[in-house]
């Protein structure tokens, strides 16, 4: 378990209830955690900083011209100096050109996994607790076995026998690992919703299936998913950074923080700043889509506060 | 209890033959352990034949899981390529990474509880939202970032602990990567406790508690506590199992040698026994630690034990 | 403007005296007024049925007069709680502590949610002699059985162990009784005792109640809906719109002539056998949102008999009384127009 179920469990129970407050006026789930959202300032910050991450991971000339892949040894380890405000790492690449250019491919990683891993355990969530019987159990049991496996062991293993280093097999194997604790979410709000009556209504009234997973299931199930994939994006990312860390993730040409962070930390008692940078930022970046899921969860679930 | 039990252990199987599977799919068939022992080499086609056939690598994949399978239970893990009987490695590396994880439970029990009991009774106050904030810093910061820069400050800069581990890893020694290691769960554990606790405050009981006249330190830990951390206490004990399959990254930084250290090693030169070994002992821990879990929810809640 | 005033002088001083309390809760949407200068008596031995629709503040009186109010959000911002002569509200923590559970004890609506989950009901009904009386585990377990007894459980010996949810709804409301019981306190309160039960059930159980309230001869807050309820049990009623008493009668007064246009909808939405067929009344619009509670009488937005003077001025408690002038004991109404309303028909 994690932050992200755990946010998801609290969920489950009822993100589809109007609030009805002292002033006794029901209002909308989704109007109120909006208006919510707006006056919350860690909402605001976070959706800024994401905002800007993803503008540099398309346009990263446009703040770092420079190219991350033009090093000179005689600079190494050289600090801040005009022009180059990070100083040089152990290669004597620029530093900040390397850490601005490394966001682009944390934020592939991150989007394409949390997108594949949400689709594809949404799916199959969906109709295990929409159908629930043989087909429920058996995709229960499944995600139970890639439970049973330790993330970044199975991404050694795994990652180390398909070496490209390219960004596909990484994104591949988070989806591979991390579609089960979304079809769990997804299949408890299902599970859920299909017992409320205003479901159970529109079935007596005739509705069909298709009917009822669109217009009456799907919109109250939506809500943990949201949420549980905006945090599961933040650690998606500290999941490439730690496995290209440990060598067998992303590997250069590709320009990443956390091979940088791995290159820099043999070399931290000279340069610790070599590591700071791209260290700072990825943390920066990991908080930033924690924090996006935690106000939108603290929103949808007020009454956790 | 005892039904409970047992059903529990049945379900255990399938899940940790799919997952010893799924790991020794990925090593045995998508990689090479051959190609793999002969390093840069082309492989002799002869030797390579005879190592085939002694590994039962000539044989259809299921068969050598099975092969493989019946003989861990016999207490056979196989040997390394280099030699090593991977039960040795396992002797070795294993008492050390069960040291290094109980150094971070222990802080993790301590520290997470105390300071999400601490918020939660202070729900919506500045500490509680400082708190709140900074167990998502904590949460965000990758281990092996935060391994690096307490080691560096730590060990460094201020040389307050030792920078690296002896080989025999003495617990004291083990403080820091201890820290290091428990710090996301530990903000977990904060978290989980202080929204437990945070909830059982509104709960209708606590009021009964209260209007029975009960001192306020009798509510707190007789009734508040005792109901908050029915959850607390089954999300560390899940955690065990993955700590000490996380422990790779902690035992890297400062130099343990424990059993990520040997998994990592196994790894970088394909050692494939050795991987495949580690990790199925891995495996049966994270499962085992699930099980004793469920066994001690349903010590802790009635609900559960009558059902 | 309270019904104490009118008590002549020279009885004892009532067992229990609500005076001006005013009670608000500070949310983030503003602050709600749930309490407005609720003033009522209760005297040994007697029972009051505190009357209203959900959000009238029957239950918030009733938490701030056991000291239970969810604080933050909830102050008590006036008035006087009077326990046997003694102000509640200037006691320090631990003396109003040791009069919760001994002396005032109270029954909660929902027996599953109010007792703890995972501790047994012996164990919950032991606790209150370990605390209040300093008794052994042993000894406390011994009383526990001897009040699950008293309450009629039946296997009170084999049962002491067993948890709440293993007990059915009537028996869990038994529990509860029992454990308010416990220290046979001179008040009960008790909060909607019998809404979360069975229609079969709640007579036995208000029944039960009825019968340990004579023979402990205790005081009762019986805080309901239910006007149903009511009439069988209680001495006199106070009806609880918005924060505020409207009216006070003893029980069959109330029943006969209401002197309050509140009283007569809430009595004209009974069901009864007799009127089958027509239509049921039905008071119109909904309750007042109590962060903007409408000016002059706050029930004036509904009401039948509204007129300029009901937007303007707020109608204090006026002491009712007949034709002739002479006074009604127990009764008062806050309606410009009671005289009409007690005439009406």
């Amino acid at each position: 378990m994690d932050l992200a179920t755990g946010a998801a469990r609290t969920l489950e129970r009822g993100p589809d209830r109007g609030r009805t407050d002292l002033t006794g006026k029901p209002r909308s789930l989704w109007s109120d955690a909006g208006h919510d959202l707006i006056r919350n300032p860690v909402f605001v910050l976070s959706a800024l900083v994401i905002l800007f991450l993803v503008f540099i991971a398309v346009w990263p000339q446009s703040i770092a011209p420079g190219n991350p892949l033009a090093c000179d040894l005689n600079k190494a380890q050289q600090g801040s100096q005009a022009g180059h405000p990070f100083g040089y790492d152990a290669q004597g690449c620029d530093v900040y050109t390397r850490t601005v250019h490394g966001a682009r491919a944390s934020i592939t990683v991150g989007v394409c996994a949390t997108a594949g891993a949400a689709l594809l355990g949404s799916v199959l969530g969906g109709l295990a607790g929409f159908f629930g019987g043989w087909w429920d159990g058996l995709l229960s049991r499944i995600a139970d076995v890639f439970f049973g496996i330790p993330l970044i062991l199975g991404g050694l293993v795994f990652l180390s026998v398909v070496t490209s280093g390219a960004i596909w097999p990484v994104v591949g194997f988070i989806v591979l690992l991390g579609w089960p604790q979304i079809s769990r979410i997804a299949r408890g709000s299902v599970v859920t919703a299909k017992e409320h009556d205003y479901v159970q209504a529109a079935r007596a009234l005739g509705a069909g299936g298709t009917r009822i997973l669109l217009r009456h299931i799907l919109p109250n199930a939506i809500a943990p998913v949201i949420v549980v994939a905006t945090i599961a994006l933040g650690t998606y990312i500290a999941l490439e950074a730690t496995l290209s860390f440990l060598g067998v993730g992303l590997k250069p040409p590709t320009v990443s923080w956390g091979i940088d962070i791995s290159s820099a930390s043999t070399h931290i008692r000279n340069a610790p700043h070599t590591l700071l940078w791209p260290a700072g930022a990825l943390s920066l970046t990991v908080l930033a889509f924690i924090m996006l899921g935690d106000a939108v969860r603290d929103a949808l679930d007020p009454k956790l506060r | 209890m005892g039904r409970y039990v047992i059903r529990r252990l049945l379900q255990m199987v399938p899940v940790f033959l799919g997952s010893t599977f799924l790991i020794f799919f990925m090593v045995y068939a998508l990689g090479d352990p051959v190609a793999a022992l002969f390093g840069d080499r082309a492989p002799d086609p002869a030797t390579a034949a005879r190592i085939r056939k002694d590994l039962y690598l000539d044989e259809p994949l299921w068969k050598q899981y099975l092969h493989y399978m019946g003989q861990i239970f016999q207490g056979d893990f196989g040997t390394a390529f280099n030699g090593d009987r991977v039960t040795e490695l396992m002797r070795i590396s294993f008492p050390i990474t069960l040291r290094l994880t109980l150094v971070a439970v222990a802080i993790e029990i301590v520290v997470g509880i105390a300071l999400g009991v601490f918020s939660g009774l202070r729900r919506g106050r500045a500490v509680d939202t400082s708190v709140l904030l900074l167990t998502l810093v904590v949460v965000s910061i990758p281990t092996f970032v935060s391994g690096y820069v307490l080691q560096f400050l730590l060990g460094v800069r201020w040389e307050w602990v030792s920078p690296s581990v002896s080989p025999e890893a003495p617990v004291n020694e083990l403080l820091l990567p201890g820290v290091v290691l428990a710090l996301t769960s530990l903000a977990y554990t904060t978290r989980l406790t202080r929204t437990s606790i945070a909830e059982n405050t509104r709960a209708d009981y606590l009021r009964t508690a209260v209007a029975k006249g009960l001192p306020r330190h009798r509510v707190i830990t007789r009734h508040l506590l005792r109901n908050s951390l029915i959850p607390v206490v089954t999300f560390i004990g899940t955690d065990i199992g993955a700590l000490m399959g996380g422990a790779i990254v902690t035992e890297r930084i400062f130099n343990i040698h424990g059993v990520g250290y040997q998994l990592y090693q196994g790894i970088l030169r394909q050692n494939s026994p050795t991987v495949v070994g580690f990790v199925t002992i891995l495996v049966i821990v994270f499962l085992l630690a699930n099980l004793l879990v469920d066994l001690l929810y349903a010590v802790l809640d009635p609900r559960i034990r009558y059902a | 403007m309270t019904i104490t005033e009118e008590r002549t002088a020279g009885r004892t001083a009532p067992l229990l005296e609500v005076a001006d309390l005013r009670v608000e809760f500070r949310t983030r949407d503003g602050v709600a007024k749930a309490v407005n200068g609720v003033g009522y008596t209760v005297d040994a031995g007697e029972t009051l049925a505190v009357l209203g629709e959900s959000g009238s503040g029957k239950s918030v009186t009733a938490q701030a007069v056991m000291g239970i109010l969810d604080s933050p959000p909830g102050y008590v911002t006036g008035g006087r709680i009077l326990f046997q002569g003694r102000d509640l509200l200037t006691m320090s923590a631990e003396q109003r502590r040791r009069v919760r559970g001994a002396k005032m004890a109270m029954i909660f609506q929902d027996a599953l949610s109010s007792l703890n989950p995972v501790l047994s009901v012996g164990a919950q009904l032991g606790e209150m002699f370990q605390v209040h009386r300093g008794m052994s585990r042993k000894q406390a377990r011994t009383k526990a059985v001897e009040l699950m007894e008293r309450v009629r459980i039946p296997a009170a010996k084999e049962r002491v162990g067993d948890y709440p949810h293993q007990f059915s709804g009537g028996m869990r409301q038994r529990i509860m009784i029992a454990m308010a019981l416990a220290l046979e306190p001179e008040l009960i309160i008790a909060d909607e005792p019998t809404t979360a039960l069975d229609v079969t059930v709640q007579a036995q159980v208000m029944d039960l109640l009825a019968e340990l309230r004579r023979e402990y001869d205790m005081g009762l807050i019986l805080i309901t809906h239910d006007l149903g309820v009511v009439a069988d049990v209680a001495d006199k009623i106070a009806v609880m719109y918005a924060g505020r008493i409207v009216e006070t009668a003893p029980v069959h007064e109330l029943y006969k002539r209401p002197a309050h246009p509140y009283t007569r909808g809430l009595l004209d939405s009974i069901p009864r056998v007799d009127l089958k067929g027509q239509e049921l009344y039905a008071i119109r619009g909904l309750p007042p949102n109590l962060t903007a509670i409408p000016s002059g009488c706050a029930f004036h937005p509904r009401c039948p008999r509204a007129r300029d003077v009901c937007r303007t001025d707020d109608p204090p408690l006026h002491p009712v009384t007949e034709d002739d002038g002479t006074r009604i004991p127990g009764r008062a109404s806050a309606c410009h127009f009671w005289r009409d309303e007690l005439h009406a028909r």
